[in-house]
């Protein structure tokens, strides 16, 4: 019986060397190990050997069998990767194929940049105020300084709707209003982003552009402290290597006034077309508050002093986004909104 | 104004070239926009004489002429201009001369006639040639005698200088004028100003009282009018110096007269006029308003109609000119005048702006006397101009100056606190620096007992009228850069964004989130949109704000809706073949308020979508219609948390399909409507396809979204789903059917879904299959099988009752 048993490890053996597939291992499995396997049958007829032979088969079958068993696991697993690994290699996508990308909307480049203007001066201790678009000649003129007839008022035209109503032409009216409602109360720090209107149309000038002014009163408030606020917006906004420089200007409701400027973002200051090869371009209005502005909105102006500035959002836009035609900011076309 | 840098020298040593002069004057606030050379070479370009002309043997247009250039060489030259002369002095291009547009001058020859170099024109020296007489701009330049033979002609007209284009501010007019700008350069330089010394020579047998006397009959626009007479007087080119300051200027020379009133406002910045005396009728001036239906031919030729507002410079029988705007043509120079009468005059500045904008007229004087000009200046002026017309003209001076000044200037103190400069600016000079500071400028400054000063300002200087003015007089001279940069200290403020303001930019997040692309358009339309929209002519939407002055009649009114505009923007794209569109607007609407000045402005919400999202490589195509922007609405009022909200169909919105517009309500309240644009709006707006529009007003939507949105617990026990469908009336909204069964169901039903609904074959006209998904589920136990058929049978049946509903 011994000898038969020796058989059967021998022959199983070179079988094992031979299994291809799985179905090689199931058919192996039930010769030797099925129901009526071949070793399942030594097994099962053990009763029927000599008493004095039986532990000795016995052991030997179980051995064979335990080693069968062991080997078959070692090749079947190897066997089941080699297959996945075939069956995975027939299945494959084309990654470079596109995506389905989820459909979202963007906000206006104009949104997206006073946004960002708003969370700088909201992060320099400012809040926003607002004021309305049509607005009495009093607000916008008249209380900034700028009576009838005031030569200054040229510079800006503007869209009347009576004689003491119009389009407002630059934020600068929620001033007057802002201060109008706090006085005397200190401090006020604001900026008041919108719209504004005038009478200009052409590939630099639009109708309709967007302007963010900014007021602060308190006590001793000073020039040097305008040009730190300017310089702290200017480093966030345009970055660290960007330069600034104010220039004495004129505006009648700011004194003494001056005009920012940041050196050229295209060309680095170094002189371009975009600066006009000057190598700064200018970015916004600046001054303290003139004393008359101070009194017409309720305050002294022994006592306390503020600085405004005033700011066109498009300018800003076109540079961050090297537009060079402002009116396609306001065409809408859905291609130039989906680009930007 | 344009300056010349070798001009300013005259008056002022300037230790800096033109480029750094530019530099510095930008940064104390006079900007020069731009330095101009002129960069071409006229190399062998010199001042020739024609000595002699005679006709071309071979050419009927050509002439020989024979050109002195000087050492006595001749030259023969071919020559076709209309205007040449013997005994002009011309520009002459002799050989080896290369001109501005590359052409080479040699010996050549013309019509079998040698030319030895060429006569030139101001073009082909590539000169402005609007700068220069009629008859020289068609044919060759023409010099004054004063020009020396054989001299370069770069040299003759001093094309070695360089002209600074100041922009200059409105309250530094006085910077229309060469000497104020030298006084600023001079203050740049640390060097002194030098002023013109005016030397007059009277004729003694002469009295100008004899001649003029002058009236101002309204001393409230005419503050003083002086008067020179110079005689004898011969008409001809002014010389080089003059004509090339001139032009460098901007100024076109005309005769010697003409030139030094030009000449002298340019220096001085006081318009002058000079009138020919022997037209000056009743030997008198009046400084009057002009008369009803007045007329006046000016010197352009032009007639114009003046009116009692207006000022003009009469004789005892009519208006000589329009004070300070332009003179008349039937006193002007002419080429035999010989006695001229100057006016050198103060004319009030709100007048002749005024008068200026009524005519449409400006002029150099207008522009300086609308902003204000030196009243002290006026005889200094009268004074130089008939000492250069003397010179200049060969005649002589008149005895006595008719000097009329009601006016008189009254000297500005300002009380200036050192202190105070230091506070404003955030620096700390001393006060005798800032007393310098202020002197180099012409400012007079005496020390006061208590360390302030009294400032003494000068009549030049309209605009210094308090201390803060002189803060920034010593602010920018000091240098806006070498102030330190600064954070300011105390309290920050307390509000940061508002509500409103929070929740119009979760608004665009979430718009934007659902595939929405915003849009900005002008808060301007055009009346004609709401005959495209088909308003009636009653309706509401069609009392707009509008404009006095618009830019044209498309931008003349305020916006009271948004959807026109967001159909224009949806044409445009349309236009430019981008058919697919999903956009959305917050801006302003205008809505005029009966007995006040300032319309309500109200934000609203507006969106529009059109076309599909477009099929991809495996996915589908979507249609962009009212569903789909009723699903970007419930995405916006479920992430503001607006409940109850309810959709009622409305026919009463002109403009919007009858049949495909909801009015939307939230508890009670109305947000607005949403609905597909009526198809003859979207043939007026020439779109290809049916579009979706909604528009809700922002307040309403604040005041709906609770801002507080509490958690509920998650289900602990397993739900149940089950579905019903059932055929019912087309006419019952879905909503209702909905809203019935909740609440049948009751607190066990957790949600209520429809998946389908169905028209069309095996459902009987009229009517529709409305498919719905319910799930129940308990909040404190496993609900029992037997437990959900039998609610989910009552709901059906109960349908069936309400709704005469036909179980499928």
């Amino acid at each position: 019986m011994l000898e038969r048993l020796e058989q059967i490890r021998k022959t199983a053996e070179t079988g094992l060397k031979n299994l291809q597939n799985m179905k090689d291992v199931e058919n192996f499995r039930i010769k030797y190990l099925g129901k009526k396997g071949e070793l399942t049958q030594v097994l099962r007829g053990l009763s029927q050997i000599p008493e004095n032979e039986r532990p000795a088969v016995g052991k030997l079958a179980n051995e064979i069998r335990d080693y069968l068993e062991e080997q078959l696991q070692i090749i079947e697993k190897k066997i089941k990767k080699e297959e996945e690994e075939k069956k995975l290699k027939k299945e494959f996508i084309d990654v470079t194929l596109p995506g389905r990308r989820p459909v979202v909307g963007k906000k206006h480049p104009i949104t997206r940049v006073l946004d960002e203007i708003k969370e700088i001066f909201i992060g320099l201790g400012f809040g926003i105020a607002e004021g309305p678009e049509v607005e009495l000649d009093y607000y916008n003129f008249e209380a900034l300084n700028l009576p009838p007839e005031h030569p200054a008022r040229d510079m800006q035209d503007s869209f009347y709707i009576t004689d003491k109503v119009l389009l407002r032409t630059h934020t600068s009216p929620v001033q007057i209003r802002v201060m109008e409602k706090m006085a005397p109360k200190l401090p006020i720090r604001i900026i008041a982003p919108g719209r504004v209107f005038r009478r200009d149309d052409d590939a630099t000038h639009s109708p309709m552009f967007h302007q963010v002014e900014g007021l602060l009163i308190d006590r001793k408030v000073t020039f040097a402290d305008l040009k730190g606020t300017l310089q702290a917006f200017v480093l966030q906004m345009f970055g660290e290597s960007v330069r600034m420089r104010l220039r004495p200007s004129y505006f009648p409701f700011t004194e003494p006034s001056a005009e920012v400027d940041i050196s050229c973002i295209i060309c680095g200051g170094n002189g371009c077309r975009t600066c006009s090869h000057s190598g700064w371009l200018e970015i916004l209005g600046s001054g303290l508050v003139h004393p008359k502005v101070l009194e017409m909105g309720g305050y002294n102006p022994e006592e306390v002093s503020g600085y405004a500035f005033g700011m066109g959002i498009e300018r800003i836009a076109m540079l961050k986004y090297g537009i060079d035609d402002l009116r396609i900011l306001f065409e809408n076309d859905f291609r130039f909104l989906s680009q930007i | 104004m344009l300056v010349s840098y070798n001009w300013l020298k005259e008056y002022v040593d300037i230790n800096i070239n033109p480029e750094e002069l530019a530099q510095r004057l930008t940064m104390v606030g006079l900007e020069v926009s731009s330095v101009n050379r002129f960069d071409k070479s006229l190399d062998k370009v010199v001042v020739g004489l024609i000595e002699d002309i005679k006709d071309h043997p071979y050419a009927s247009k050509l002439s020989l002429c024979t050109v002195n250039v000087g050492d006595g060489q001749r030259l023969k030259i071919i020559c076709g201009a209309p205007n040449i002369r013997v005994g002009q002095k011309v520009p002459v291009a002799i050989e080896g001369a290369v001109l501005p547009s590359g052409m080479v001058i040699k010996k050549v020859n013309i019509r079998q006639m040698e030319s030895e170099g060429m006569i030139c024109s101001a073009q082909e020296l590539g000169l402005d040639a609007n700068l220069l007489p009629e008859e020289q701009k068609q044919g060759i330049m023409e010099f004054p005698d004063d020009v020396p033979i054989g001299a370069d002609v770069a040299d003759v007209l001093n094309l070695n200088d360089a002209v600074l284009e100041l922009d200059l501010t409105p309250n530094r007019s006085d910077c229309l004028s060469v000497i104020s700008i030298a006084r600023e350069v001079a203050a740049i330089c640390g060097t002194e100003l030098r002023l013109p010394v005016i030397e007059i020579k009277e004729d003694p047998n002469t009295n100008i009282g004899d001649l003029i006397t002058v009236e101002i009959a309204d001393d409230e626009l005419c503050g003083r009018y002086v008067a020179r007479i110079v005689d004898g007087i011969k008409i001809k080119p002014s010389p080089i110096w003059m004509q090339n300051r001139l032009r460098a200027s901007g100024v076109r020379p005309i005769n010697n007269i003409v030139d030094v009133t030009n000449y002298v406002m340019l220096e001085f910045g006081q318009p002058l006029h000079a009138f020919d005396y022997r037209f000056i009728k009743g030997k008198k001036i009046i400084v009057r308003r002009a008369e009803e239906g007045e007329k006046i031919v000016t010197l352009d030729g032009q007639e114009r109609k003046l009116e009692p507002d207006m000022l003009v410079i009469a004789d005892a029988e009519e208006a000589v000119a329009i004070a300070g705007v332009m003179g008349g043509r039937d006193s002007e120079i002419l080429e035999d005048t010989s006695t001229v009468l100057i006016e050198s005059a103060n004319f009030n500045s709100t007048s002749i702006r005024r008068t200026s904008r009524k005519l449409g007229l400006r002029s150099e004087s207008s522009l300086r006397f609308e902003k204000g000009v030196n009243i002290e200046g006026a005889l200094i002026a009268a004074d130089r101009a008939a000492q250069l017309m003397a010179q200049l003209g060969g005649g002589h001076i008149v005895k006595g100056v008719v000097d009329n000044y009601p006016r008189k200037w009254l000297p500005v103190n300002i009380e200036l606190r050192p202190y105070k400069v230091n506070e404003f600016l955030g620096i700390e000079l001393d006060p005798q620096v800032i007393k310098e500071t202020l002197e180099k400028i012409g400012l007079t400054i005496k020390d006061r007992e208590d360390g302030c000063f009294t400032v003494s300002v000068p009549p030049f200087r309209l605009d210094l009228e308090r201390e803060i003015d002189l803060v920034e007089e010593v602010a920018r001279l000091y240098g806006y850069d070498k102030i330190p940069s600064t954070i300011p200290s105390g309290d920050i403020g307390h509000i940061k964004k508002n509500r409103m303001q929070i929740l119009e930019e979760k608004c665009k997040n979430i718009l934007t989130a659902c595939g929405l692309m915003e849009v900005i358009t002008f808060s301007f339309t055009s009346p004609k949109v709401f005959d495209k929209l088909g308003l009636p002519q009653e309706h509401p939407l069609r009392n707009a704000v509008t404009l006095a002055n618009p830019l044209s009649e498309e931008t003349s009114i305020l916006r009271t809706t948004l959807i026109p505009n967001l159909l224009e923007v949806a044409q445009r794209n349309t236009h430019r073949k981008v058919n697919n569109l999903r956009i959305f607007e917050i801006g302003r609407i205008f809505l005029p308020i009966e007995g006040q000045e300032l319309p309500r402005e109200e934000t609203v919400i507006a969106g529009l979508i059109m076309g599909a999202l477009e099929k991809g490589w495996n996915w589908e195509s979507q249609k962009l219609d009212f569903f789909y922007l009723k699903g970007v609405l419930e995405e916006l009022f479920e992430h503001l948390n607006v409940g109850d909200v309810v959709w009622e169909p409305t026919s009463d919105y002109p403009g919007m399909h009858p049949g495909k517009t909801a009015e939307i309500k939230a508890k009670g309240i109305y947000l607005g409507f949403i609905g597909e644009i009526h198809p003859s709006v979207i043939e007026n707006f020439e779109l290809p396809t049916q579009a979706s529009v909604f528009q809700i007003n922002f307040e309403a939507l604040a005041q709906t979204s609770e801002s507080v949105k509490m958690y509920r617990p998650l289900p602990k026990y397993p739900s149940a789903e089950r579905d019903m469908a059932f055929i019912v009336s087309e006419n019952i909204p879905a909503a209702e059917i909905e809203k019935a069964i909740r609440e049948v169901g009751g607190k066990i039903l957790k949600s209520c879904r429809i998946f389908d609904v169905y028209k069309g074959r095996q459902i009987p006209e009229g009517k529709r299959s409305l498919a719905f998904s319910l799930v129940y589920q308990a909040e404190d136990r496993t609900l029992t099988d037997e437990e959900v058929d039998a609610l989910h049978e009552r709901i059906k049946s109960e349908m069936v009752k309400r709704f005469s509903a036909q179980l499928r």
